[in-house]
């Protein structure tokens, strides 16, 4: 597998991180050599192995459906970029 | 009381020889002094410390101090505590005041320890020698040339340097045992679900967890017991009846079967290390244990596909920094699309970026199977190899890292070297095996050199055994850098 100037610029938009083009050079030279790390793995087979998505045999838990948690809402809102009204602000995204 | 352990400073409080205020006066004092040499804390707060320990004061003047009550504690700047500024070393929570504590942090109040400070670490945890951090590099007390290991840099050199008696460290791949063994401390990685993640900021969350740094394995013991404990806020956090890990600290370890993986022996590694290694195998042998050479066939992936599931895990988990809710938010911007590449852009550096791409990329369709299914196939092959290792032995010896401390500068142009680096201590990650490194000696540039203990699941008390046996037998871990000693 080769990673392109392309899939760099791909993987960025779909990460939400902007990538100047003169970064994205040095980017690109550093994940090919990551993806060559990787590429290892495929020298194992690993048919009818089951996959192993956590440290141990996790079950997640129920709990009762009741309220736990205070409201923190203004504690919470002090440290936002930009808020108002008790309101988030973003950028416009409806016309 | 430079190098008092915790032990000792509580049979001073309760003695009533110093008062806790006193002893957070002295440490911040050299936290202050020294730790900029090092580089080795991001935030003091000295009314914060003080406020605290005037309250361990009045708790042991009643009588009811336990061993943490009164003892200042360095955290590393992952863990949320209420007040404090929590950065992870980066930019993006520069002014990050974290609104609760984390639960470690918690536990830790109210075993009456006192917070010394916030450690600097690798931004995010992500790195091996706490140079990606926002706020610059640790420097090694032992030479400040070098590295500290990373990514709980800070919190390894404020221990080696003596700025702390102890301090606490969050290990994903190795992050607490890489430090600590570049470092020349004792660090412990419990079992995955030990200690709660809730407020520990998270980068792979079916990897990390928390640990203690101190001198000594009792001072570990001490530490863990405060900070391990169940926690119906992290869905992963397991319950447990409460352990004494300090239990065992005293039994002899004779008959106890050292598994000596050949993998772990087999290459890469310096030979000052392995002289150094082998010498400590020498003395377990010494105290009656018996080596028994173990195989973990597929401990050579490791590294590989660690590089696939941790970056997938972080880019899921780094999502949550858009500039909305708290943190950095670029300063223009044309629209919401733009405002959110352009604070990413600017409030991650450059190896939180390389592992946040990675991780799209391995979870992009397409790529699904071949790289984060396999990786966890992989997974799994790894983690069976230890449980038949474990059939034979009832702890794992072996070094820490194949190096000691390298320069800084040296792997920071090349991921994959520094990636290296992790070689050893990456695969008791995947398993969720506990894990812990303390100091067995010096290369030829006096520079320490890592023993690494792999014990089997909720097998802390044996390991810490083991380690405190040993420590009985030697001086290693009492050593500390000469320049530090004024």
């Amino acid at each position: 597998m080769a990673l392109s100037l392309d899939d760099v610029a791909r993987l960025a938009h779909l990460a939400r991180i902007e990538v100047e083009p003169r970064d994205a050079e040095r980017m690109l030279a550093h994940l090919t050599g990551i993806f060559r790390l990787i590429e290892q793995m495929q020298a194992v087979d690993t048919g009818g192995v089951e996959p192993m998505a956590h440290a141990r045999g996790v079950t997640l838990r129920l709990r009762e459906d009741r309220v736990t948690e205070p409201d923190r809402r203004a504690a919470f809102q002090e440290i936002a970029p930009q808020v108002e009204a008790g309101l988030y602000l973003v950028p416009k995204v409806i016309e | 009381m430079l190098n008092f352990t915790i032990r000792q400073l509580g049979a001073e409080l309760a003695a009533r020889r110093v008062s806790s205020v006193e002893i957070a006066r002295y440490f911040l004092q050299r936290a202050t002094r020294l730790g900029k040499a090092f580089n080795a804390f991001i935030t003091l707060d000295e009314e914060k410390t003080l406020t605290q320990a005037r309250a361990a004061d009045a708790l042991i003047a009643t009588g009811k101090a336990g061993p943490l009550t009164g003892i200042p504690v360095a955290h590393k700047d992952i863990f949320c505590a209420e007040g404090w500024r929590t950065t992870c070393g980066s930019k993006m929570l520069e002014n990050f005041i974290a609104p609760y504590d984390a639960h470690v942090i918690g536990r830790c109040k109210a075993a009456g320890a006192v917070v010394l400070g916030k450690t600097n670490m690798d931004e995010f945890a992500m790195g091996s020698s706490n140079e990606t951090s926002f706020y610059g590099p640790v420097r090694n007390p032992w030479n400040t040339e070098m590295v500290p290991g990373g990514s709980s840099g800070g919190s390894a050199a404020a221990v080696a340097a003596r700025l702390a008696p102890a301090a606490t460290g969050t290990d994903t791949g190795g992050s607490i045992r890489q430090p600590a063994a570049l470092s020349g401390v004792c660090g412990l990685k419990p079992t995955y679900g030990v200690c709660s993640r809730y407020g520990m900021i998270a980068f792979a969350s079916s990897l990390d967890q928390a640990g203690p740094f101190a001198k000594t394995a009792e001072d570990l013991a001490l530490l863990l017991d405060a900070m391990a404990g169940f926690d119906a806020r992290d869905s992963t956090s397991l319950e447990r009846v409460p352990e004494d890990y300090a239990r065992d600290l005293e039994k002899p370890i004779k008959g106890l079967r050292i598994g000596l993986p050949r993998e772990l022996f087999a290459e890469g590694m310096a030979p000052d290390v392995a002289k150094a290694v082998d010498t400590a195998l020498a003395e377990f042998r010494k105290l009656g244990c018996e080596p028994v050479e173990v195989s973990l066939p597929n401990m050579r992936l490791a590294v590989p596909v660690y590089y696939v599931l941790a970056p997938a895990e972080a880019s899921s988990n780094l999502a949550r920094y858009d500039g909305v809710r708290y943190g950095y938010r670029a300063p223009e911007y044309v629209d919401l699309l733009d405002m959110y590449k352009k604070t990413r852009a600017q409030g991650f550096g450059a190896e939180v970026k390389r592992r946040i791409l990675i991780g799209t990329y391995v979870l992009s369709h397409g790529y699904y199977d071949a790289y984060y299914l396999k990786a966890q196939q992989l997974r799994r092959l790894i983690a069976n190899d230890f449980v038949a290792a474990f059939r034979q032995c009832d702890v794992i010896l072996g070094p820490t890292s194949p190096t000691t401390a390298f320069k800084i500068g040296e792997k920071a142009a090349d991921p994959v070297q520094m990636y290296l680096s992790d070689i050893y201590t990456i695969p008791a990650n995947l398993a969720g095996l506990p894990a812990m490194s303390i100091p067995c000696g010096f290369d030829r540039q006096m520079l320490p050199v890592g023993l690494q203990i792999i014990g089997d699941y909720f097998s802390e008390a044996r390991m810490l055994n083991t380690a405190h046996q040993y420590q009985q037998a030697t001086d290693w871990h009492m050593k500390m850098p000469e320049d530090v000693t004024s």
